[in-house]
């Protein structure tokens, strides 16, 4: 390989993808350090928040309507009204009544989430969770909703930040991160600092009081979403996955006061990956056809068999399930005692194991020690022949692909090869076939061959080998009537 | 300063143009008519109806069989009762979101990778860091344990699946021994060995699984079918088995012959993206776990979504499923931070564990079924337990 394209690959392979994704870089705004809560994969905007997204909307239109909803008022409190207000409480008992939850405590869960996403905020702290109590909170602006896929810029934040220190009110004074914060903004716009002044000053000069009040409170909750306190989970985070499918790119919004970057495309590159191209060419469509007709012919099974089947097997396997049986002697991550491991592993099988073997020859085969008592009882019967060649094809298919032809040969030579020291019978067609495949031995060139064999013991030896003393004596060996727990309470 | 952003002159990243959108394509299927322009649309437009003809004829049938609800006929099952389940153990190390881990054969080892490129194995019994390795990207979003527990592999936005041999020596340095196995041409989203050490299956950003040779890296069957990336896989429990289920963006989950590279089934019941997909113990169904907040269960015989796992409560999506060992319970990790445990047959949900404080990103139920392990965005994993 040319050393250019050496280069090439490790560049886009190796160099890239750890510069493009690391927590270090902003794109599109401030070079070389990261602003507290800040990451790369910000957004609601993917596939993967729209559908809950669109919930959340229906939730906040619903609670805030007039008759249905919880109640909004304005609070005196000292000398100063406090408008459009809702209690934590009502907040919780509302969800409860209409979400259909029986906890309270999965009520605030849920609202706390709600409230992280910035759709309703407590009015007196920066901690967006929700309390089961008098606390106040206000609903979001549809404006600030994510859904309106914010990925708000650097100069907005600095713009609001400045905001903040020109209004003389303590519970506007910045805490220490958004102080550290305007600290390396002023630094990073060191040149446009003065617009960006401007701007605030601007904007802090309108509205009426109590219009502001709520605005303020809005936006504050905004800037708490998109640059959360240190320590708190940042909700506007991705799985990185499913960045690249955006389909709102065209809708990115990235600034709140409406002012735009001077000729810049401020595209994250995650933007700019591939896209698929979309389906629905001839070729595909034609496939699609060719499978519907074949799913068509497919015999299925009616419901009612299906659930009896499902339920039978839980059923059957109830006792072995530690989550609703307690294993014995007991479960070792509850008393930290791994001897129900060591048994497990050790050459003597516990009778429930045993019993295991039971239910099918698949089960008896997973186990190493059924598998070794069936081999013997096969021995015992001189038709042992037929589970070495199963397990040979089995151990052929788990083998690296450079070894797979000579052991396919090799399999042939001692199973199914004329004179075969351990000759298995196999119908004429599946010989015919397996004779045919072995032209290009692979490791699917018994698959015929093991299906029958399979069905063979499975139908014949494997009922005997139940009813034999080997097993039978194994599985009486101790007769204990265990009781599972957990069935209707302790 | 400078303000650092990609230009439209200078521009680092690998760009695929679009397809220009042609009204009129060449028909390729017969040679005299080479050189008439066919118009693409009346053809795909005619294929488009028989197709679509063909699903509603596909629906009537199946409904003809669907006689009964799970539910319905589960209602003469004894009903579970109170389940109190607690974190057992918290694995700390991992110095960012926490995005896949397994369980190794031994019932208590594990493998964890996150966000900052860190892939760990852990005795989660003991809780002790057993072995480290750092990868050359970020997000590896996939790693699995090899069946003889003397290997994991892993991966994610390198494209790749990596296997790395476990060294007894602490000391020796396990990126030295790293064999690149699986090349695809996105990210790598999930990964799983067969019954053997010697093949990897792998399921990729760039809508294909593929079946790969670990010693040569060679790669032995692709599959493709989805129309979108593919998130997850499973392979069928099996011994005589050989297909395995995936689930992508495209909201379908496929059913794949490993022999053929055929998709034998195929369900589209979700709205949204599919980011889990495991097999009922017995083989013959299997559940998902989508961003549409429901976890499904189809059964492959009857060849249809037998069950949903819904609560009005519950608004943010799933990310991971797996079932305890008799398939009755059915535990899913969601993207509020939280697990549902679900009762498999009646269709309710019999417990919501609170504790991580991030998404959950990440579950298994171990080889035994005595416990199971979360990964969250929060860092950590919990292994939990029933507690009696």
């Amino acid at each position: 390989m040319a050393f250019g394209s050496q280069l090439y690959s490790w560049i886009t392979q190796v160099v890239l993808p750890h510069f493009v994704f690391t927590d270090n870089i902003r794109w599109g705004g401030v070079m070389g350090f990261k602003l507290e809560g800040e990451s790369v994969d910000k957004g609601m905007m993917g596939n993967e928040g729209r559908l809950t997204q669109s919930q959340i909307e229906d939730i906040l239109t619903r609670i805030q309507d007039e008759t249905e909803g919880v109640p909004i008022r304005t609070v005196k409190s000292f000398m100063t009204k406090i408008p459009s207000v809702v209690t934590g409480a009502d907040i919780v008992q509302w969800l409860m009544k209409n979400l259909s939850i029986e906890d309270p405590a999965e009520a605030m869960h849920i609202g706390s989430l709600i409230a992280a996403q910035g759709y309703f905020f407590p009015i007196s702290d920066h901690v967006l969770s929700l309390r089961d109590d008098g606390t106040f909170y206000r609903f979001q602006a549809p404006y600030f909703w994510p859904s309106n896929c914010w990925e708000p810029e650097n100069t907005d934040y600095a713009i609001y930040l400045c905001k903040r220190t020109m209004q003389n009110k303590t519970r506007l004074e910045l805490t220490d991160y958004e102080a550290e914060n305007l600290a390396r903004l002023q630094r990073a716009f060191a040149r446009k600092w003065e617009f960006i002044y401007m701007q605030a000053e601007a904007q802090v000069k309108k509205k009426d009081k109590i219009e502001r009040k709520i605005l303020d409170s809005q936006e504050r909750a905004f800037w708490d979403v998109h640059r959360p306190v240190p320590g708190c989970v940042n909700t506007t985070e991705m799985d990185i996955r499913k960045c690249r499918r955006m389909k709102n790119l065209h809708r990115v919004k990235k600034s709140v006061y409406g002012l735009t970057e001077e000729g810049k495309q401020s595209q994250s590159p995650i933007h700019t990956f591939f896209q698929h191209c979309p389906k629905g060419t001839k070729e595909d469509v034609e496939k699609e056809i060719s499978f519907l007709k074949t799913q068509l012919d497919r015999h299925c099974m009616k419901m009612s068999k299906v659930a009896e089947s499902l339920i039978t097997y839980a059923e059957q396997f109830m006792d072995y399930d530690p989550f609703l049986t307690s294993p014995e002697p007991s479960n070792p991550w509850t008393s930290d005692d791994p001897t129900f491991w060591d048994l497990e592993a050790s050459k003597e099988p516990s009778q429930q194991r045993v019993k295991k073997w039971g239910f099918s020859l698949e089960e008896a085969l997973k186990d190493s020690a059924g598998r070794e008592l069936f081999l013997k009882f096969l021995e015992s019967e001189f038709s042992s022949e037929n589970l070495r060649f199963w397990l040979a094809v089995q151990d052929l298919k788990k083998m690296p692909q450079e070894e797979v032809a000579q052991r396919a040969e090799e399999i042939w030579a001692e199973f199914l090869a004329e004179g075969a020291p351990s000759s298995i019978n196999l119908d004429s067609h599946s010989y015919e076939r397996t004779s045919q495949n072995l032209k290009d031995p692979g490791r699917y060139s018994f698959e015929d061959a093991q299906d029958h064999i399979y069905n063979l013991m499975k139908s014949d030896s494997y009922a005997r080998f139940l009813r034999s003393n080997v097993y039978q004596d194994l599985l009486n060996a101790r007769k204990k009537v265990r009781k599972p727990f957990n069935i209707n309470g302790f | 300063s400078c303000d650092f952003a990609p230009s439209g002159s200078f521009s680092p990243f690998r760009r695929l143009p679009l397809p220009a959108k042609r009204k009129y394509m060449r028909s390729p299927l017969s040679p005299e008519m080479a050189t008439q322009e066919v118009p693409l649309n009346e053809t795909l437009a005619h294929l488009k109806t028989e197709s679509e003809t063909l699903k509603l004829k596909l629906e009537e049938e199946r409904a003809k069989l669907h006689d009964v609800e799970l539910h319905q006929v589960a209602e003469k099952v004894e009903g579970l009762g109170q389940f109190v389940m607690k974190t057992r153990r918290t694995l700390k190390g991992h110095g960012n979101k926490v995005l896949c881990m397994d369980w190794c054969k031994d019932k208590r080892r594990i493998v964890s990778s996150s966000q900052d490129g860190k892939v760990i194995v852990w005795d989660a019994f003991t809780t002790n860091k057993e072995h480290a390795v750092t990868m050359p990207c970020t997000w590896v979003m996939a790693c699995a344990y090899a069946p003889s527990g003397c290997a994991v592999a892993c991966g994610g936005l390198d494209n790749k699946c990596s296997v790395y041999p476990l060294s007894l020596d602490k000391n020796e340095n396990l990126a030295a021994k790293k064999k690149s196995v699986a090349m695809h041409t996105n990210y790598l989203s999930a990964c799983s060995f067969t019954n053997s050490d010697m093949q990897i299956l792998t399921s990729s950003g760039d809508g294909t699984c593929a079946l790969w040779d670990v010693e040569s890296g060679q790669l032995l069957q692709s599959f493709h079918g989805h129309a979108a990336d593919v998130l997850c896989l499973d392979l069928a429990p099996s011994e005589t088995g050989n297909t395995f289920v995936s689930g992508g963006c495209d909201k379908k989950a496929n059913v794949w012959d490993m022999r053929s590279g055929q998709c034998i089934q195929s369900f589209e019941t979700h709205e949204s993206d599919i980011n889990s997909v495991r097999y009922y113990p017995s083989g013959d169904a299997f559940a998902s776990g989508s961003d549409d907040a429901t976890c499904r269960l189809y059964d492959l015989r009857a060849d249809r979504e037998v069950a949903i796992y819904s609560k009005e409560s519950i608004i943010f999506g799933v990310s991971s499923v797996d079932f305890s060992l008799s398939g009755r319970l059915l535990f899913g990790g969601y993207n509020d931070y939280t697990i549902n445990v679900w009762d498999v047959l009646k269709g309710t949900r019999v417990s919501i564990l609170f504790g991580h404080e991030n998404r959950v990103s990440t579950l298994r139920v171990s080889p035994d079924g005595t416990a199971f392990c979360t990964g969250s965005w929060d860092h950590t994993l919990r292994v939990w337990i029933l507690m009696c």
